[in-house]
């Protein structure tokens, strides 16, 4: 627990996350080692995304603080966020490119707001990145003209644009087919392991959640807490029951109940 | 065979009832209740499922029905032999419900006070409004303010505006607008001028139908079509385009980015309406003239330079310039109805849609407001009240 300042990437301290009224989850504390990849894992419904809203400063937090790089960014100056904003990348659950720019201008915008490159640099770095994502042939098309998972990738290279040190992925593999989702997280595993870049997952995918985190919390929808922090195979077999349940793909309907079906 | 459930009673045992035959969808499904109501009241049932040949949910739906049934009438009820797979399907039905009033918990509580309930709800429903205006018009005044801040930034050249945006929807609000604007200016013109010549032939006066239209279009209609023609085109357009990007987490992305969603996607779409709703005001108005001609002259027979002349003689320089100030006003107004209610939209289809309605109707409000605010000043402006 008691990992030296430096080694934290975001630490999140007593957070309460509520809309208006409704809380959607409270009393959350975990931290995200530097070059972690790290995995928000919980049913449906119980808070995921809302969680990564607030840990990259879009939702501000009811209670309690987010801390990203030591310092929170909702008592920051707003110039200052904008630092802050270029540390980390967001890929979106949807991809969310901007339908009005060609997924190279995507890529491309986050460069020319950030960087003084001249056009043809900032194409190159484009390029680049594309084809890191398998995209290099699809840089001039509309993101209405690709597919789900081709969008998810575009996601990705606009998220990777400015080389930042965290990255949080919003269920990069839903929706994918089992394929490329096994092609996403192996794409996951080389970037943080060639970049050394920290990764924020939200995800329900079992598969790729063994197969990438090495650290995870999770959220439970009924208590409206977190349950366990660990690696997840850790906790599939000393989390508490209802994680390891999870982990191990088992619902309750499956377990004989006394009175079912007289 | 249709489902048949079929009853038994015999003396001293409990009465039994027999299922058999296909409980299919396809075949119906037999009344539950009506069943009950054979039985003398606070006996035992048995329900035996050995005769049943074919089934799908219509019989986990029967035998629901007739546990709720039999409980609501202080019955009890023992099944046996049902098929196998139906128990599966009945724990799953219960654990699903087990799991929603687990989640629900305080559902119940909140019958059994009908009145107070009403009045509560009634009271709730009333201040709910109210209680929501302060905070929405907060909305409006921080949107208002950051536009308003966006506008100085770029006169100042320090705004990050996407000029291949703000082309495109300049291209959107003018150009394109322009079919329309001039069916309708030339179809208002013409009206004015008709609904005029009926009044003015009882004096004797129908040459000055020309100063009623040349009036009517520059200080009022001229801008008023306009401006309902944007709300409706521009207005709504802004509305689901941003809404759809608000549902699409692309305005999150701008944010997360350090990008101001105001700068970049509100101020190409203000800027492009603040433009040109003023330049088609002005052919507007014109259009409207030409309308107005074209009665003058079937209707009364006048010759065109006859009419022109009298427009040009009746309307002066700073009508025209009224015209246009009003005019302006309804675009700004428009931009920002239509980037507010998209802004503010909920991320879903039906909410997008919502938002698309309400901009218009937010502008078309606006519009009328602002035109008898601007309308009232300018009297005044001229010492005329």
């Amino acid at each position: 627990m008691s990992a030296a300042i430096d080694d934290i990437a975001i630490r999140v301290e007593g957070l309460t996350m509520a809309y208006g009224q409704r809380v959607i989850q409270r009393d959350l504390n975990f931290e995200v080692r530097r070059g972690a990849r790290f995995v928000i894992m919980g049913e449906s419904g119980c808070g995921k995304s809302t969680l990564l809203k607030h840990m990259i400063g879009l939702l501000e937090p009811s209670t309690g603080r987010v801390e990203v790089e030591g310092t929170d960014p909702w008592t920051m100056a707003p110039s200052e966020r904008g630092r802050l904003a270029r540390a980390f990348g967001v890929l979106y659950q949807s991809g969310a490119l901007w339908s009005s720019m060609t997924v190279a201008e995507n890529v491309a915008l986050p460069l020319e707001q950030y960087t003084d490159f001249p056009a043809e640099r900032v194409y190159e770095l484009v390029r680049l990145k594309l084809a890191l994502v398998g995209l290099a042939d699809a840089a001039d098309r509309y993101p209405s003209e690709i597919s789900g998972g081709m969008r998810k990738r575009a996601g990705l290279a606009r998220a990777m644009a400015l080389d930042p040190q965290v990255l949080f992925l919003d269920e990069p593999s839903a929706g994918l087919d089992p394929v490329s989702s096994a092609l996403l997280d192996e794409l996951i595993l080389e970037i943080g392991e060639s970049l050394g870049t920290t990764f924020v997952i939200v995800s329900h995918e079992l598969a790729s959640i063994f197969a990438i985190a090495t650290d995870s919390v999770f959220l439970d929808a009924d208590t409206k807490t977190q349950l366990d922090v660990g690696p997840p195979r850790e906790l599939a077999h000393g989390g508490s029951p209802k994680v390891r349940r999870f982990l191990a793909r088992a619902a309750h309907v499956d377990q004989p109940t006394e009175g079912a079906a007289t | 065979m249709a489902g048949d459930a079929r009853l038994s009673l015999q003396p001293g045992a409990p009465a039994r009832v027999r299922l058999s035959g296909a409980w299919t969808q396809a075949e119906g499904l037999p009344d539950a209740e009506a069943l009950l109501a054979q039985l003398p009241p606070g006996s035992a049932l048995v329900v035996a499922g050995d005769g049943i040949q074919r089934w799908d949910t219509t019989l986990a739906a029967f035998v629901q029905a007739l546990e709720r049934a039999a409980a609501a009438t202080d019955r009890t009820v023992e099944f046996e032999q049902l098929p196998p797979g139906l128990e599966r399907l009945l724990r799953l039905t219960r654990a699903g419900r087990d799991a929603t009033a687990a989640r629900k918990g305080s559902e119940v509580d909140r019958r059994g006070k009908p009145l107070s309930r009403m009045l509560q709800d009634l009271l709730a429903g009333a201040g709910r409004p109210l209680a929501r205006l302060l905070p929405r018009a907060l909305a409006w005044a921080e949107l208002a303010g950051r536009i308003y801040v966006a506008l100085v930034r770029l006169v100042l050249g320090r705004a990050r505006v996407p000029w291949s945006d703000v082309v495109e929807q300049f291209v959107e609000c003018g150009p394109r607008a322009l079919p329309i604007v001039t069916l309708l200016s030339f179809l208002i013109g013409a009206i004015t001028a008709f609904v005029g010549v009926v009044q003015l032939r009882m004096f004797g006066a129908e040459l000055y139908v020309a100063d009623l239209v040349g009036m009517g279009m520059l200080l009022e209609m001229g801008a008023l079509m306009t401006a309902v023609v944007m709300a409706g085109r521009a207005g709504a357009a802004f509305a689901a385009a941003l809404g759809t990007m608000q549902t699409n987490e692309e305005i999150d992305a701008l944010s997360t980015l350090g990008l101001d969603p105001v700068e970049f996607l509100v101020l190409p779409r203000v800027l492009a309406l603040a433009v040109c709703t003023p330049l088609l005001t002005l052919y507007a108005d014109l259009m409207g003239i030409i309308g107005g001609s074209a009665v003058a002259v079937g209707m009364l027979q006048m010759s065109p330079a006859t009419y022109f002349n009298e427009v040009a003689e009746a309307v002066s320089l700073s009508d025209a310039l009224k015209g246009l100030i009003k005019s302006l006003a309804f675009g700004l107004a428009i931009g920002f109805a239509g980037c507010l209610r998209g802004i503010e939209s909920g991320r879903s289809a039906q909410a997008v849609g919502r938002a698309a309605t309400s901009a218009v109707v937010t502008s078309i409000v606006l519009i009328v407001l602002l035109d008898a605010a601007l309308t009232m000043l300018f009297f005044i402006y001229d010492g005329q009240l």
